[in-house]
């Protein structure tokens, strides 16, 4: 009995620590409808800056509370500089670019946190007075859980009685609810969007400092926390602050208890539980429709079919690449390989954002599941290379049947969210499941047959299916198929007035991205020779939407560009020190001075030279 | 014989009959007019025709063929086509691509990964668009077009499908008079030529008795009068329905 009630209060003070997180993030949703990846990372300076603090001032019981709710005050001017030089100029850019320039932000923190804190973890002190555990029937609790238990609770009431009570609060539900009102607001507008971000950001950094007595302050706090606030904010319903509170007591709770059974579920858990949220309830539990986000976007131009020029020159570049290892050495081989893996991932994922209108944050999923059908199929069924290679594809698609049908049940972020959710249970059962897919040391020794072995003969078999699978990419586009997948994305209901099976269509062309993805993915796998979860991972995901947002999202060729830049790009950087400052710079140019990508900015040039017919637009 | 045979056709949404027992048959070649009140019943007595709303109770033949129950792009295929009060076409194409679009649909070829779709059923769309007078238009990006002129295209991608029954709601809302008689005066003839019927909804009376063969009267969503414009006209409980007496149809209801 005692141990199930200790059971109980653990998973209750973990509810009050993810609430603290997700709340923020889900008041900044609600009025500015931006999905905002630095939440996380709010979270983890708040931590930093706490933990400074609080061995700063050393200064007993008072010193600690007060060190904490200036850390949350630091970082709620923090969020206010960004706020103010960054997102106040994206509010009405489509999802892409929001996450991505967010992302942006997250690679910045990182490293200044790094050049501040350091590399090494560091363990905070305990909370002074609230230092031991009490006996309740019997079991320990830790006092400083009681008193996260007690904080959660409490922050929630502040936050009801200022949205139900303030004029200002008043106007962040009106907000949050109805979206011309926020236009209404006219030059109020600006200062309320403030004024939420602050406070959002305030939370997560509050969040972050409360948990410097429980786990140590470490540059992964961002990423890992960002994933489960997400999903207490879709459970909850985006806007919803308890909603949220609800969502993380759910989550907290039920694994509190799932542990006991099933040890490996902790990672997978919350993201099942979203998944099964949203089948039934597409908007969370207090989520309504029309809280839906998307700014609206220009209408696309129509395609163009390649002109004869156009297909010359397409042919010049492909005879070069086919030429290159005789005139380079094998390191250049290897990079090409490298760039023509990412030009086939981003253009899948182009296949199903771009033309389909089906914004995905966890691409990575089928990419991975690509990459461990091929090295498993070789480790465990014995298969030569070139069946391997088959097989990695086809679980991909397998993956992408199995999770679209869920996905194209709902549209805009909230699918987003259930892509992502797909991609970190597949990253977590990969992660857990040692057994089989090796988890954290990975899959090695996955080496081409003999015949593909060398780096030159590897390059000519990756770019036979590299640049085969971007030519079949494009040929769908510009086939019915991919046409119907524009026009569903244009209106859906004039596709299914023109009788289209409208979720039909989006499932195949969820599961052709997922296809090609997981072809990119076998040919990732051999040239590395192994395979670890991280291919599955948040990051790699992002990676794909940065390549299609550089490229620009409105041009087929804009994904094999994109891609091309971003590995030159990270090739260079990544071998300086301070990388992701610089990374995280060139995303935020990008997304505020060119939002139309390299390939806007070429397709602009071109039409300038009279090389492409069409008005300068 | 009638192409469209509607019976007690029924809708209540909580506790509020929109629609009660609506009964009518619709001949071969006819333009009909369903007009009402606004609230009357009219786009939700729409809506379960085309399969976007399912009926409490009744039945709704399409040439003898039962049309409750199925969806909406099935009725579609059977031949109902439909335009939309406030359009919707595929802004990221061309006025010529939305009618393939259509006829890609219509001969079941959207699951061709293949083709080339700008050059598929080039011919017919080209044909269907000089029927609507938009053929001079059909390189234009979509998105560039004047409002009349998405509602002709719309005319154009309706009938791609070669549907014996065409449903229009409100097919003048948002246009300029003169724009008004043109559409309707477009949409007679080519109801003439292809034989097709119509079943349209509409405020303007001066469109309604301009046009209509029939007309069907529709308040609180029961039936509540039908004939020839002239006897619409005099009808006295219609006049009661418009307050105010005959006077009402010179003016635009709104
Ligand atoms: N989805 C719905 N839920 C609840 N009530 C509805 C719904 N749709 C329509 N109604 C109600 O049913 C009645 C009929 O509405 P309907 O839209 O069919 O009228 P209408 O004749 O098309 O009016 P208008 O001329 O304004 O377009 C109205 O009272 C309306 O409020
Ligand atoms: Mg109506």
């Amino acid at each position: 009995m005692g141990f199930y009630l200790a059971q109980l209060l653990t998973g209750l003070a973990n509810a009050s620590s993810l609430f603290l997180i997700a709340c923020g993030l889900s008041i900044i949703f609600g009025v500015t409808r931006i999905v905002n990846f630095a939440h996380g990372s709010f979270y983890m300076v708040g931590a930093y800056l706490a933990y400074s603090l609080v061995t700063w001032m050393d200064g007993g019981i008072f010193g600690f509370w007060l060190s904490l709710l200036v850390a949350a005050l630091i970082v709620g001017v923090l969020g206010l500089i960004v706020e103010v030089t960054i997102l106040r100029r994206i509010y009405h850019a489509p999802e892409l670019f929001q996450l991505v320039a967010t992302f942006g932000v997250v690679l910045i923190v990182q490293d200044a946190a790094l050049a501040i804190w350091g590399a090494e973890d560091l363990l905070g002190p305990r909370a002074p007075g609230l230092a031991r555990a009490v006996r309740i029937l019997g079991e320990p609790i830790p006092e400083y859980d009681l008193a996260l238990i007690v904080i959660g609770p409490l922050v929630l009431g502040a936050i009801w009685l200022l949205f139900h009570r303030t004029r200002w609060g008043i106007l962040v539900r009106a907000a949050t609810q109805d979206r011309e009102m926020v236009d209404a607001l006219g030059v109020n507008q600006r200062w309320l969007f403030s004024a939420v971000f602050v406070l959002g950001s305030a939370l997560a950094g509050l969040g972050g400092a409360l948990q410097i007595p429980r786990e140590a302050v470490s540059l992964q706090m961002d990423l890992s926390v960002i994933g489960e606030a997400f999903v207490v904010v879709v459970i909850g319903g985006m806007g919803s602050v308890s909603g949220a509170f609800v969502a993380a007591v759910l989550i907290s709770v039920l694994n509190a208890f799932a542990i006991l059974i099933f040890p490996q579920i902790s990672i997978v858990l919350p993201f099942v539980v979203m998944a099964v949220v949203l089948i039934v309830r597409p908007y969370g539990l207090f989520g309504r429709p029309g809280s839906e986000a998307g700014g609206a976007e220009e209408p696309e131009q129509p395609l163009r079919l390649m002109s004869r020029r156009g297909a010359m020159v397409l042919a010049a570049f492909v005879l070069i690449l086919a030429a290159s290892p005789a005139v380079t050495g094998d390191f250049t081989s290897i990079l090409l390989v490298d760039v023509m893996v990412a030009m086939l991932f981003a253009v899948s994922l182009h296949f199903m954002m771009g033309i389909g209108g089906m914004v995905s944050f966890g691409h990575a999923a089928y990419f991975g599941v690509g990459a461990y059908a091929a090295a498993m199929g070789m480790k465990y069924l014995g298969l030569s290379m070139l069946p391997a290679m088959a097989l990695g594809p086809v679980a991909a698609a397998g993956a992408a049947l199995l999770f679209g049908w869920f996905c194209v049940r709902l549209s805009g972020v909230y699918l987003a969210m259930l892509t992502l959710a797909a991609a970190q249970i597949l990253w977590g059962v990969t992660y857990q499941w040692g057994e089989v897919t090796g988890g954290d040391d990975g899959i090695l020794g996955i080496w081409p047959a003999g015949w593909a072995s060398g780096d030159k003969a590897y390059f000519y078999l990756a770019m036979v299916l590299c640049v085969g699978g971007m030519f079949l990419l494009r040929r769908m586009a510009h086939s019915p198929f991919g046409y119907g997948l524009r026009g569903v994305r244009d209106s859906a209901v004039r596709a299914e007035a023109i009788g289209m099976d409208v979720k039909l269509h989006q499932w195949m062309g969820f599961t052709v991205a997922g296809a090609f993805a997981g072809l990119a993915g076998v040919v990732f796998v051999f040239s590395k020779g192994s395979v670890f979860p991280d291919v599955l991972g948040i990051s790699q995901s992002v990676d794909g939407l940065i390549m299609v947002l550089l490229g620009g999202i409105h041009a087929l060729a804009g994904p094999i560009l994109g891609a091309g830049v971003f590995i030159l790009i990270e090739d260079w950087v990544t071998r300086l020190d301070y990388w992701r400052v610089i990374f995280g710079g060139i995303i935020l140019v990008v997304v505020l001075v060119a939002p139309d990508g390299v390939a806007g900015g070429v397709d602009r040039l071109l039409r300038a030279v009279g090389i492409r017919r069409g008005d300068a637009t | 014989m009638s192409v469209l045979e509607v019976r007690d056709l029924s809708k209540s949404f909580g506790g509020v009959e929109a629609v009660a027992d609506v009964s009518f048959d619709l001949g071969a070649g006819e333009f009909l007019a369903l007009i009402g009140p606004n609230g009357a019943g009219k786009t939700t007595c729409f809506n379960m025709l085309n399969g976007y709303l399912r009926p409490d109770r009744g039945s709704v033949k399409l040439e003898g063929r039962e049309l409750v129950g199925r969806r909406p792009r099935a009725i579609v295929r059977m031949g109902v086509g439909r335009t939309f009060q406030i359009t919707r076409t595929f802004l990221s194409m061309t006025v010529r691509e939305n009618v393939q679009m259509a006829l890609i649909s219509h001969h079941k070829r959207m699951f061709d990964f293949w083709s080339r779709a700008v050059r598929m059923y080039e011919g017919e769309a080209d044909a269907l668009l000089d029927l609507v007078s938009m053929r001079d238009q059909a390189a234009r990006p979509c998105s560039e077009l004047a409002y009349g002129d998405l509602k002709r295209l719309e005319l154009a991608i309706a009938l791609a499908h070669e549907p014996a029954l065409l449903l229009m709601d409100e097919p003048t809302a948002g246009m300029a008079p003169s724009e008004r008689v043109a559409l309707m005066a477009l949409t007679g003839e080519i109801v003439k030529s292809r034989g097709v019927s119509v079943l349209f909804t509409e405020h303007d009376m001066d469109v309604v008795f301009a046009h209509a063969h029939r007309i069907l009267v529709l308040n609180r969503g029961r039936l509540i009068a039908e004939g020839s414009g002239a006897e619409i006209r005099e009808n006295p409980l219609v006049q009661e329905v418009y307050l105010g007496g005959g006077t009402v149809f010179a003016a635009e209801g709104v």
